[in-house]
């Protein structure tokens, strides 16, 4: 079997295998899941260290037709590049450490685990598949067990409502896409929606402008819905905070990345001109996450609330990277997605475990557990320095790097953003950091107590490999440069031939300077 | 004139036929074992249907009758809808008291009704097939005669299903007498002429009544809620499944094989009843607490989707419809046999009812949550498929109708109003409300075998649709009127 392949069926044996175990034996239970969801994360460990980087085209390749009954022709097509190998590396991270979080779940532990490795499953195909339809199909895999997660296992009293909320939103932005990449199937008429394919008939055959100005706002507003842009936000925070732990890390984590990975995949690449038309009203809409959310974490008092509102604002650099077209912003995007992944995944899985040892995350009544907690509170405020922007993690350096890039289009936009990501998020997360850990001891939590040794490997995991991905990016970004430069190279090709024919050297020479910047 | 064509039907009624006579001999403690006896010979006659012995394609009775690959494909669907039924009723015995040979017996007469019209090429069989259905059902429905609510569902599809028979009778007399006959052949032939003759428009409407009724679409759904409500689970489940699928059977023969000019000339009829028929459903459904009543809802709704294949007008909107009907049995089956077990056990089908599944039973609060799944349209289930290919149909036809990008819009909407109503369902199932009795519910063997079936059905074709979207492909292919003898011997 090929290796992208088996990354995606690891979790769904596991699932199958646990369905297996009789419900009572817990700890066989979460035995399994940690060796399954440990075996996934190896796999896609070992599928990232084998990539080739600075290489051009697909890696892992494999391709099964599927249907292929009169103009139906979907095919299972899976493949890395640099827009999705770092993805598939965090989910792999970030799902293992979800499971090894979820050790005190009590009840119904087997559906637990069964739940939580279809999610994982389908974040590995999502972000695997080259064939649309199939990414589709394996992001809404995930959609049950979010709902039946917060339900069963979720915190807090809205919790009935939050899992309606956020899955009225998830679907109605997945069908609105949904819809846009029927259209665009049948628009594109290649009888096909695999992305190769696509690209390679639209290269002969593009879609009329005034097509692509229709069906581009359904696949990206549908697609961005899912992600949290502003406005289409508020599932986010709420949903994180009455999720369990681990689903509210692997949301905001992971599957929240399906969502930009299908922009940068299929919208920019497949529809120049609609991304002409509709690209500035992103980039405004990302002031909105920027700003906004921002702001809204500055005012939060529950420790959750916060980190999820904040997660919303990050996504205001990937949705600004993307917005830039320029080779260094759409690297610096991928390199948000997947520092973010693991920054999300950190953050609520440190106050998922705040959480069990306070019984609150109210951070008004915090305060001084540094003291008392001194492994976990060095997690926390590195976790959240790395929020700020602290140069040595990988978030810095995405961060840094979408700035970069979309210095020279949107200059504006990089100076609210620059703004919010570093001062107001920073105040932000100043503030928690102090709140919680600092300031006097309160003799309510005389009884709080550090992590036990085992319970370190999934914040020392995640924390290393943000630090090892900040030191040296160069690591991923010699990943993802190429697939960055084919996603913006494509959408130079029609605005080439549409404009330049005025000024012939005026575009070549804007593409050729972006890549001049991009020496560090 | 070839009557090996018919051996299906004819087994069926000889079935039928046996089931009764047994009855005389069979001691009333074991009636059950009569059902499990008609069970396993339903099975057989389901391999016998779908396998190569299967009658040959062609036409009986001067083409009233055609065997085609639409035919075949609709005859194995209805009667698995049966076997499953039938598995249904044997485990809801206790409750309709005496008569259950007779509800078995009245089950097979219900599916000689559908087999017939599986096989309707006239609009007399058409009017024969769909009256042997209408009143079998009216006695299925009723079946709990102590039950007030039961009585009353059949006495609603009486009156209801009199009044568009009576429709209908007159939209064939209209029809035969603007056009000399009866047969779609003769009458695919004839189209571009009848299509200016208003009488024979005015008969085709009221033809649609009658199959509006059977299929539950606005503005004749009235009765679906009330009756799904009322009527006897195993009742409900084939009044779902069968009747719905006999109404587009028979819609999908006359409109898209016998009169696609006329149906691409009323498209815009069509958008809005299939636009209204989502709404209303989808609607109607959100502030259901009753189970059978909340899927008498969902089934408007699907009703609603369906239509959206023959709004598409094409080839793949029938085939569309073929595969969502085909998941659609396996889902609302699967959900069906679950209510009708939790029913058996609890004595409501009320959703709370459901408070505990997860806990008391997980295989059946897994399958329940599986079948509603499927309904919501989320992949990996069948009903996802099976939505994506209508809304596809669609799509393909939208260039220069900018009403079916509102109609697509509709659908959305359908289905986030109905994801909000089905995933009530699930909650219920895993942590709505605190039920004290957690004892498990019972579960027959047949009743899981029947419920394995439906679920494997529910996922292969939501994971690997090939299969019966190729049959479903070849059954639609086979339905062009132009090469039958009759039209040509009308065209001449």
């Amino acid at each position: 079997m090929d290796s992208l392949t088996s990354v995606i069926l690891a979790p769904v044996i596991t699932a199958v295998l646990l369905l297996l175990i009789p419900g009572n034996f817990r700890v066989v239970l979460r035995l399994a899941a940690i060796l399954g969801s440990a075996w996934t994360a190896w796999t896609a460990v070992a599928l990232f260290s084998r990539f080739h980087a600075g290489q051009e085209g697909l890696q892992f390749e494999s391709l099964v037709p599927w249907v292929t009954v009169g103009s139906m022709n979907l095919a299972y097509h899976v493949g890395a590049d640099g827009l999705n190998i770092g993805l598939i590396l965090v989910t792999g991270l970030v799902g293992f450490a979800a499971v090894l979080v979820s050790w005190n779940i009590e009840r119904h532990v087997k559906l637990f685990y069964v739940l939580l490795m279809l999610m994982i499953a389908g974040a590995m195909g999502a972000f695997a598949s080259l064939d649309l339809f199939f990414f589709y199909f394996f992001n809404e895999l995930a959609l049950v067990p979010t709902f039946i997660m917060i339900g069963v296992w979720g915190r807090g009293e809205d919790r009935n409502w939050a899992a309606f909320k956020i899955t009225l939103y998830l679907t109605l932005g997945a069908l609105t896409a949904l819809v846009g990449l029927i259209a665009f199937y049948v628009a594109a008429g290649a009888n096909s929606l695999d992305v190769t394919v696509l690209k390679a008939h639209l290269a002969t055959h593009p879609l009329p402008a005034s097509t692509q100005t229709w069906i581009f706002p359904l696949i990206v507003f549908g697609f961005a819905t899912l992600v949290g842009l502003f406005p289409f936000h508020s599932w986010a925070p709420v949903g994180y905070a009455a999720a369990p732990t681990a689903t509210a890390m692997m949301h905001a984590g992971i599957l929240k990345k399906a969502g930009l990975y299908a922009i940068l995949r299929v919208a920019i690449p497949l529809m120049p001109d609609g991304a002409h038309r509709w690209l500035p009203v992103v980039a405004v809409l990302a002031v909105g996450n920027l700003l906004h959310c921002a702001w809204v974490a500055l005012r939060q008092k529950d420790l959750n609330l916060l980190i999820g509102n904040s997660s919303l604002a990050h996504m205001g650099f990937a949705f600004l990277g993307i917005a830039s077209l320029t080779v260094i912003g759409v690297t610096g995007t991928v390199l948000v997605m997947v520092a973010h992944a693991l920054l999300a995944g950190l953050s609520f899985a440190l106050s998922g475990y705040l959480e069990t040892q306070t019984g609150t995350l109210d951070m008004t009544r915090m305060g001084g557990l540094l003291r008392r907690m001194p492994f976990y509170g060095t997690a926390m405020i590195m976790g959240f320095m790395a929020s700020c922007g602290l140069p040595g993690f990988a978030n810095f350096a995405g961060e840094a790097t979408v700035l970069f890039g979309s210095w020279k289009s949107l200059p504006w936009l990089v100076i609210i953003a620059a703004w919010s990501g570093l001062v107001i998020g920073a105040v932000a997360m100043l503030r928690a950091l102090r709140a919680v850990l600092q300031g006097p001891e309160k003799p309510e939590f005389s009884r709080v107590s550090d992590t036990d040794y085992w319970r370190r490997l999934p914040f020392v995991m995640l924390l290393s490999a943000m630090v090892l991905f900040g030191v040296s990016p160069g690591i991923l970004t010699s990943r993802i440069e190429p697939a960055a430069k084919a996603v913006v190279a494509a959408h130079r090709t029609p605005s080439q031939a549409g404009e330049s024919k005025a000024q012939p050297a005026a575009i070549p020479a804007a593409a050729t300077a972006t890549p001049g910047h991009s020496g560090h | 004139m070839n009557y090996s064509l018919i051996t299906l039907e004819i087994l069926a009624v000889l079935l039928g036929l046996t089931v009764l006579l047994a009855d005389l001999w069979v001691s009333p403690s074991s009636r059950k074992a009569l059902g499990l006896g008609l069970v396993a010979a339903l099975g057989c006659l389901l391999a016998f249907a779908v396998g190569s012995l299967a009658p040959q394609s062609g036409s009986a009775f001067s083409g009233l009758f055609v065997v085609d690959d639409l035919a075949r494909y609709f005859k194995g669907f209805f009667i698995f809808a049966a076997l499953a039924v039938v598995v249904m009723a044997v485990d809801f015995a206790p409750k309709f008291g005496a008569g259950l040979s007779e509800f078995f017996a009245l089950t097979v007469f219900a599916l000689v009704g559908m087999l017939f019209a599986a096989s309707a090429n006239d609009l007399v069989l058409l009017f024969v097939s769909l009256e042997l259905i209408t009143v079998t059902f009216f006695v299925l429905n009723s079946f709990q005669r102590t039950r007030l609510a039961s009585l009353e569902a059949g006495v609603k599809y009486l009156i209801l299903g009199g009044v568009s028979s009576a429709f209908m009778v007159f939209g064939i007399a209209l029809i035969f007498g603007t056009a000399n006959s009866t047969n779609f052949s003769v009458l695919f032939a004839k189209q571009k002429e009848l299509s200016q003759s208003a009488l024979f428009l005015m008969g085709l409407l009221l033809v649609l009544v009658g199959l509006g009724f059977k299929m539950a679409a606005v503005p004749f759904q009235m009765w679906a809620p009330d009756v799904y409500q009322g009527s006897p689970a195993p009742a409900t489940a084939f009044l779902a499944v069968g009747s719905k699928a006999a109404g587009f059977v028979l819609l999908i023969r006359l409109l898209v094989g016998t009169v696609p000019q006329i149906t691409a000339e009323w498209h815009r009829l069509f958008v809005v009843m299939s636009g209204a028929t989502i709404l209303f459903g989808s609607l109607c459904a959100i502030p259901q607490r009753n189970l059978k009543r909340l899927m008498g809802y969902s089934s408007i709704a699907n009703a609603g989707y369906l239509l959206l294949g023959i709004v598409a007008g094409s080839a793949a909107g029938s085939t569309a419809i073929l595969y969502y009907l085909g998941g659609y049995a396996f889902t609302v089956l699967a959900a069906f046999t679950v209510i009708s077990a939790i029913a058996n056990h609890v004595e409501s089908d009320d959703i709370s009812a459901l408070s505990g599944l997860g806990q008391r039973s997980p295989f059946l609060a897994a399958v329940l949550t599986m079948a509603i799944v499927s309904l919501a349209g989320i992949p990996p289930m069948a009903g996802f498929f099976g939505k994506v290919l209508l809304l596809k149909s669609v799509l393909d036809a939208a260039a220069g109708h900018p009403e079916l990008y509102a109609l697509i819009a509709v659908a959305v909407v359908g289905v986030v109003i109905s994801l909000y109503y089905y995933f009530g369902v699930i909650r219920a199932i895993y942590w709505g409300g605190q039920s004290s009795n957690l004892s498990t519910i019972p579960v027959s063997l047949a009743t899981r075998v029947v419920l394995v079936a439906c679920v494997a059905g529910i996922l292969v074709l939501g994971i690997f649709p090939q299969g019966l979207l190729k049959i479903a492909d070849h059954a639609v292919a086979g339905l062009s009127h132009s090469s039958t003898p009759a039209a040509h011997k009308a065209a001449h």
